[in-house]
């Protein structure tokens, strides 16, 4: 019930801090020769001329996926009209959610497929060459701007060497224009998915390294090689399946933050996705594509959280809901 | 020929700040059936006398050189194979801290049928019988449904049970217990004890206890080792070390022990501190405490020498045999007296 609140608060915040915003949406509908009556007839039209409590319970209403006028029925919950351009933020977020979407399980997948066997392999292996090269790796990483990173690579690798191209989305499904497909798609993707998941993958590795460092000493591993187990049971059943829980928890956590809108890479790389919408929409006062994208944000990450909890409780036996 | 024997064991420790000496030089033997009682200080090298006879030591950082002969096999030069043949089957070791010396995550029976599963070809079904058939041998009640449970749904007193059905469930020959009821309460530490020695009996394995307690040794041991800073002060069957002590660190510790049945103000202390292991003091480690030290003992570490008309009785201290002869019956006498 808690999530519901979460909810209800992040929606409210989202709503003052728009009218704490010095800058009136009526007027900049009204584009540059605004009179007062156009202004006036466009507040009006946008419903910015109803005091804020109103408009925030116009706005609850239609997200509500029921209605009670002229008896209780099932309605589809909008998220309202964009300021800007009168498209239906539904509409605005169906596109956007797809691409971001590409973005962070295609991320996530190339960060845990760099993170797991660096983080394992330094902490079987401490000080070693590998481990210290890791350590660097998780310092740049860590400190490098993902902005930074995704020029860099755009540079060198899509502009000079020109092995990928540098912005642009393709559509995964529908070949629209020139560029479409499943290939093309990941063809398109490969530069935003490493330069997102660098910052994870540093992250990932230092955390990775440090658990399974932490569960090599840990005591039920000496009795599983006083048992007589050979190490690749042990590591496997012993070691890893310890180490690498708090991962599970973390990455459902992430994944649900970075939905909400991987924005610098998006930036970088001109991917109409949520994180590049949401800039947009807030550089336009767009209130309603903005607060759609945050509804559609928090969502994610409060189902996410919720989801991560679930699994935790059926993988470690000592959380278990009875 | 004796089931284990070791002879002058050395384990050396890499670290950051140097050598660290943690065996030097400790030899001892364990026949089929027989209980040996190994006792000393925290850090005096007992845990890792038995490590390196296992061979669990971390391998990047420790050395080690003598022999530990089992059924005439060198352990120590045994390729790691064998060890893992050997170990949970033939040599089986259980742990200080029960609490976390069980797998969180993997259910109790589970880690049992392990134990079996590694060392024989049996099918989940028959490994799962046999682990049900330890729990209830180790007095588990309800056993049947225990087995699905997982270790944070057991007492301290019951894991330790579970980890002793563990290490018996291939019948092993010597079953090593490092310091086993030190982690659990007094009554649980009586049934512990009673366990074993029972489990003993009945499946004939002999047992190294390891601990710090002399009480425990009293009752379980049929030989006792006597370990100060890494090497064999005394050793020789129990009745010859609580009966006539032959050096002053067991004096120290027998007259150390706290008595129930007797009114003492200060409870006696050996004084001092146990030495490092990285720079042991010279000749005797044991001078800087000893009330009886002498110039010699600064200078030269005392042989482990038999004491004479004690055949299998052996000290290290440069005391003549007279003074200890005479302390050993004072402190006796001193321990009975204590007790009217």
């Amino acid at each position: 019930m808690w999530a519901a609140v979460l909810f209800i608060a992040v929606t409210i915040v989202t709503y003052i801090i728009f009218y704490a915003i010095p800058a009136d949406p009526a007027r900049l509908a009204c584009g540059q020769r605004a009179t007062a009556v156009c202004i006036k007839r466009a507040a009006h039209y946008l419903g910015t001329d109803r005091p804020l409590y109103v408009q925030y319970g116009k706005f609850f209403g239609r997200l509500m996926p029921f209605s009670f006028k002229g008896g209780p029925h099932y309605k589809e919950p909008s998220l309202g009209r964009s300021f800007t351009n009168r498209l239906s933020v539904n509409y605005v977020v169906g596109q956007a959610a797809p691409v971001t979407a590409s973005l962070v399980f295609g991320g996530a997948v190339f960060w845990l497929l760099i993170a797991l066997p660096v983080g394992i392999l330094s902490a079987l292996r401490p000080r070693s060459l590998l481990d210290r090269l890791a350590m660097v790796f998780v310092l740049i990483g860590i400190s490098a701007h993902p902005v930074w990173i995704g020029l860099l690579f755009a540079y060198f690798f899509g502009f000079k060497a020109g092995l990928f191209p540098i912005t642009g989305y393709c559509d995964f499904i529908h070949p629209t224009g020139d560029c479409g497909g499943p290939v093309q798609w990941a063809y398109h993707l490969f530069l935003p998915w490493l330069t997102f998941a660098i910052l994870f993958a540093a992250l990932y590795v230092r955390m990775i390294r440090a658990n399974v460092m932490e569960a090599l000493g840990e005591d039920y591993v000496r009795t599983a090689r006083a048992k007589g187990a050979p190490e690749w049971l042990v590591m496997r059943s012993h070691v890893l399946r310890n180490a690498l829980l708090p991962v599970v928890t973390m990455l459902g956590m992430d994944i649900g933050i970075a939905l909400g809108g991987a924005i610098f890479t998006e930036s970088v790389y001109g991917l109409p996705g949520l994180g590049k919408t949401a800039i947009n929409s807030i550089s336009n006062f767009d209130l309603p594509t903005t607060q759609g994208i945050v509804v559609f944000a928090t969502l994610c990450i409060i189902l996410f959280n919720l989801f991560v909890d679930l699994l935790y409780a059926w993988i470690d036996p000592r959380i278990r809901l009875t | 020929m004796p089931l284990l024997e070791v002879n002058d064991l050395k384990t050396y420790f890499r670290t950051d700040d140097g050598v660290v000496r943690a065996v030097d030089g400790v030899s001892f033997s364990v026949d089929k059936g027989q209980t040996l009682g190994i006792v000393g200080e925290s850090g005096s090298g007992k845990s890792v006398t038995c490590l390196t006879i296992m061979g669990l030591n971390p391998r990047r950082s420790a050395i080690s050189a003598g022999q530990a002969l089992w059924k005439g096999e060198d352990l120590l030069t045994a390729s790691p194979k064998r060890l893992r043949e050997i170990r949970g089957s033939e040599i089986a070791m259980i742990f200080q801290d029960p609490m976390t010396s069980l797998n969180p995550v993997h259910k109790i029976g589970d880690q049992l049928a392990e134990a079996m599963r590694l060392h024989a070809d049996v099918t989940k079904k028959q490994s799962r019988a046999r682990a049900l058939e330890l729990l209830k041998a180790v007095g588990i009640p309800r056993a049947e449904r225990r087995l699905d449970d997982y270790p944070h749904q057991f007492s301290g007193g019951m894991r330790q049970r579970v980890m002793i059905a563990m290490s018996l469930i291939n019948n092993p020959d010597l079953l090593i217990a490092d310091e086993p009821t030190t982690a659990l309460d007094v009554t649980t530490q009586a049934q512990i004890l009673t366990l074993i020695e029972k489990l003993q009996e009945e499946f004939g394995s002999a047992v190294i206890m390891i601990t710090h307690d002399l009480g425990v040794v009293a009752e379980i041991a049929d030989d006792v080792v006597v370990m100060y800073a890494a090497e064999v002060a005394e050793k020789g069957n129990v009745n010859q070390i609580f009966k006539k002590p032959h050096h002053p660190y067991t004096w120290g510790l027998m007259g150390s022990l706290p008595r129930l049945d007797a009114d003492v103000e200060r409870l006696v202390q050996i004084q001092g501190q146990p030495p490092s292991l990285l720079r042991p003091p010279t000749g005797c480690r044991f001078h800087p405490r000893c009330p009886y030290v002498m110039p010699i003992c600064k200078e030269q570490n005392p042989e482990l020498l038999e004491v004479s008309d004690d055949p299998g009785h052996l000290q290290s201290c440069h005391l003549d045999e007279e003074t200890k002869n005479r302390e050993a019956a004072k402190l006796l006498a001193g321990m009975m007296a204590e007790a009217s």
